[in-house]
């Protein structure tokens, strides 16, 4: 800062006196501008992010309904939900007295087989055929195929093994098969998709 | 940046001197890899291996740009165009084989530049940077050749994806979010297949940036050796070129001999039948194995079966991941100052010990999840951590190396009929 007392013919007789102030004027308007530009790059990496989650198409395939007239105890069909399949199984009442005879303490993934189905249709099990390791699909819903030691699903990938209530009990895999949000709009129609 | 010794570039011709002054590109060259890099003059074979691995590097960049202009990234049609390209498209089959093979050939001679580094101490101060810029690498490799392996959409393409994706969704809370960001879907589909293929494309670029600032950092000491002594004056040391172009040519040479014999005698030995299936959402294979230079990692991810405070799936990816990441470590675990295996006797069986562990892991990596082949895994994958996190200081302490030579030229004489320094000096 200028200290020289002696002031130049037609200019303010204390030109460079003022206090620097902190932060200074300058420091201020760069770290302004810096901001300015920082919020600028962040609204522009939102969309870049953005792109990448599922696109509007893939979202509108987002429901399915199944017919399940045709499925007599016993049986299972493999249908799609959302790209991924679906497993619809009509439980026989031995089925259902296996799965009601597992102690919940037992189980990894703790849930009893009327949490995982909707009041009254006890023998309808719908989960996704998606292994909650790392997402093969499991064995045990077409005829012939391997059901495991717990006579539900058997995932041949890594040797997870589902008993009659998809549930998980032997093996890598840490969930229960998804069960995914349905509704029974008869008796005989399901919509996957939907909450009931 | 280099010895006081190396040879300058003085270009003679007016046209070299006048681009010299303009665009000093020639003059990079030569001191990158041309006669003004000084090199020990005791490199064997083994330090063939980063330079096949440069031209690895560059054959399936031009493969690869070959192949896209062939491939269709659509997943109702990419499998097709696959075929097309094996049975149409003019010397089709051969520049498909080319890539396929050259993923393969690329890893291998990578995995032998890392097992280099390892025996030969490369990792150790003043390269860490060096050998961390080598780990960064080799994970660009992995996630470039894992999504490379998804594009021709057979079964085993589409089942890997699913797999790998699927390590994500082990993360707590987050994890199925991420997945689905991923994919953009809720399974691999046209989006995946689409994003997977221009980040294809775009990470051999990315990979071959890393690997000029991987040089670069190289020649701020200069190449490690046989002996693990550094230079001390002209004599322990010659010009890369002619002496290491010639060596490295003849290593490429028998090189593109090995490549050779698989593209034309056996080119989907390194594959899966499973993936001249066009992919089924609803069929998972019977049994889905990686690529081979992915089963040891498989095996580590595979051993972990039971629950322990976390889940069994988040354990099984943090230790796959943290093998790799593991690495990175590994200038700071193994703290002792002698470089050369050859000169460290309780750390050259460990590693022999090590390089039999993965090579099981490897085996189980590949083999069905029988009881007998999980607790094998799990005693190579447990043996894994513990050669880098117990083992590697636990020798660093207290091995007792054997007298390392005063010079490189010393331990050069010696092995060539047993000359002192003094005659040789006496020579010179």
């Amino acid at each position: 800062m200028a200290t020289d007392s002696m002031v130049p013919p037609g200019e303010s007789p204390e030109p460079f006196h003022e206090e620097v102030p902190d932060p200074r004027r300058r420091d201020f308007i760069n770290i302004a501008a810096v901001s300015f530009a920082g919020v600028g790059a962040v609204a522009i990496v939102l969309p870049l992010i953005n792109q990448m989650n599922p696109s509007a198409d893939v979202l509108a395939q987002s429901t399915t309904e199944v017919d399940l007239s045709k499925v007599e105890p016993g049986q299972a069909i493999v249908t799609t939900f959302r790209k991924q399949p679906l497993f619809v199984r009509n439980l026989t009442p031995k089925e259902i007295a296996d799965a009601d005879a597992v102690s919940l303490s037992t189980l990894r993934d703790p849930q009893t087989l009327e949490q995982r189905t909707k009041p009254g249709k006890k023998n309808w099990l719908i989960t996704l055929g998606v292994c909650t390791h790392l997402g093969c699909v499991p064995l045990g819903a077409r005829e012939g195929e391997n059901r495991g030691p717990f006579g539900g699903y058997f995932c041949p990938c890594h040797g997870s093994a589902y008993d009659t209530a998809a549930r998980i009990r032997q093996g890598p895999a840490p969930k229960n098969l998804l069960v995914p949000d349905y509704k029974f709009d008869s008796d005989t129609a399901v919509t996957v998709g939907v909450a009931s | 940046m280099s010895f006081p010794w190396a040879k300058h570039y003085e270009p003679k011709q007016p046209l070299m001197r006048w681009l010299d002054e303009k665009l000093p590109l020639p003059r990079l060259v030569y001191n990158a890899v041309g006669a003004g890099y000084p090199v020990p003059r005791n490199l064997n074979y083994f330090w063939n291996f980063g330079v096949l691995a440069g031209a690895a590097l560059a054959m399936q960049i031009i493969t690869g740009v070959v192949l896209a202009m062939h491939y269709a990234a659509n997943a109702g049609v990419a499998f097709g165009s696959v075929e097309s390209i094996m049975r149409d498209v003019n010397a089709g089959w051969f520049l498909r084989y080319a890539h396929a093979n050259g993923a393969s050939m690329f890893l291998a001679v990578v995995y032998i530049h890392i097992g280099r580094g390892l025996y030969y101490g490369s990792y150790k101060a003043p390269r860490e940077m060096v050998w961390l810029l080598g780990v960064v690498i080799f994970l660009l490799m992995m996630a470039t050749a894992f999504m490379g392996y998804v594009l021709p959409w057979g079964q085993m393409s589409f089942w890997g994806a699913q797999v790998i994706t699927g390590f994500f969704s082990a993360i707590p809370l987050v994890g199925e979010t991420i997945r689905v960001w991923l994919l953009g879907g809720f399974a691999p589909d046209n989006a995946a297949l689409n994003r997977f293929f221009s980040l294809h494309y775009l990470l051999p670029f990315v990979i071959a940036g890393v690997i000029m600032l991987h040089i670069w950092a190289l020649h701020i000491p200069g190449s490690n050796n046989p002996t693990g002594v550094e230079v001390k004056d002209e004599q322990d040391t010659v010009p890369f070129h002619p002496y290491y172009t010639a060596k490295d040519g003849f290593g490429l040479g028998v090189f593109l001999l090995i490549f050779a014999l698989f593209i034309f005698f056996s080119p989907n030995l390194l594959g899966h039948p499973d993936n001249y299936i066009e992919a089924n959402p609803l069929s998972t294979p019977a049994h889905i194995v990686p690529e081979w230079y992915f089963l040891p990692f498989y095996a580590i991810l595979k051993s972990f079966t039971a629950d322990f405070i976390l889940p069994a799936k988040l354990w099984g990816v943090l230790a796959m991941f943290g093998s790799i990441l593991l690495l990175f470590f590994l200038p700071w675990l193994d703290s002792s100052p002698v470089r050369s295996a050859n000169y460290r006797p309780k750390y050259r069986i460990f590693l022999g010990i090590l390089l039999a562990d993965v090579l099981v892991l490897g085996y189980v990596g590949g083999a069905e999840p029988l009881p007998r082949n999980v607790i094998m895994g799990q005693i190579a994958a447990a043996y894994y951590f513990a050669h880098f996190l117990i083992i590697l200081p636990w020798v660093a302490r207290s091995e007792r190396p054997r007298p390392l030579p005063n010079s490189i030229t010393e331990a050069v004489l010696a092995k060539h009929g047993g000359t002192s320094l003094a005659h040789s000096a006496a020579q010179a």
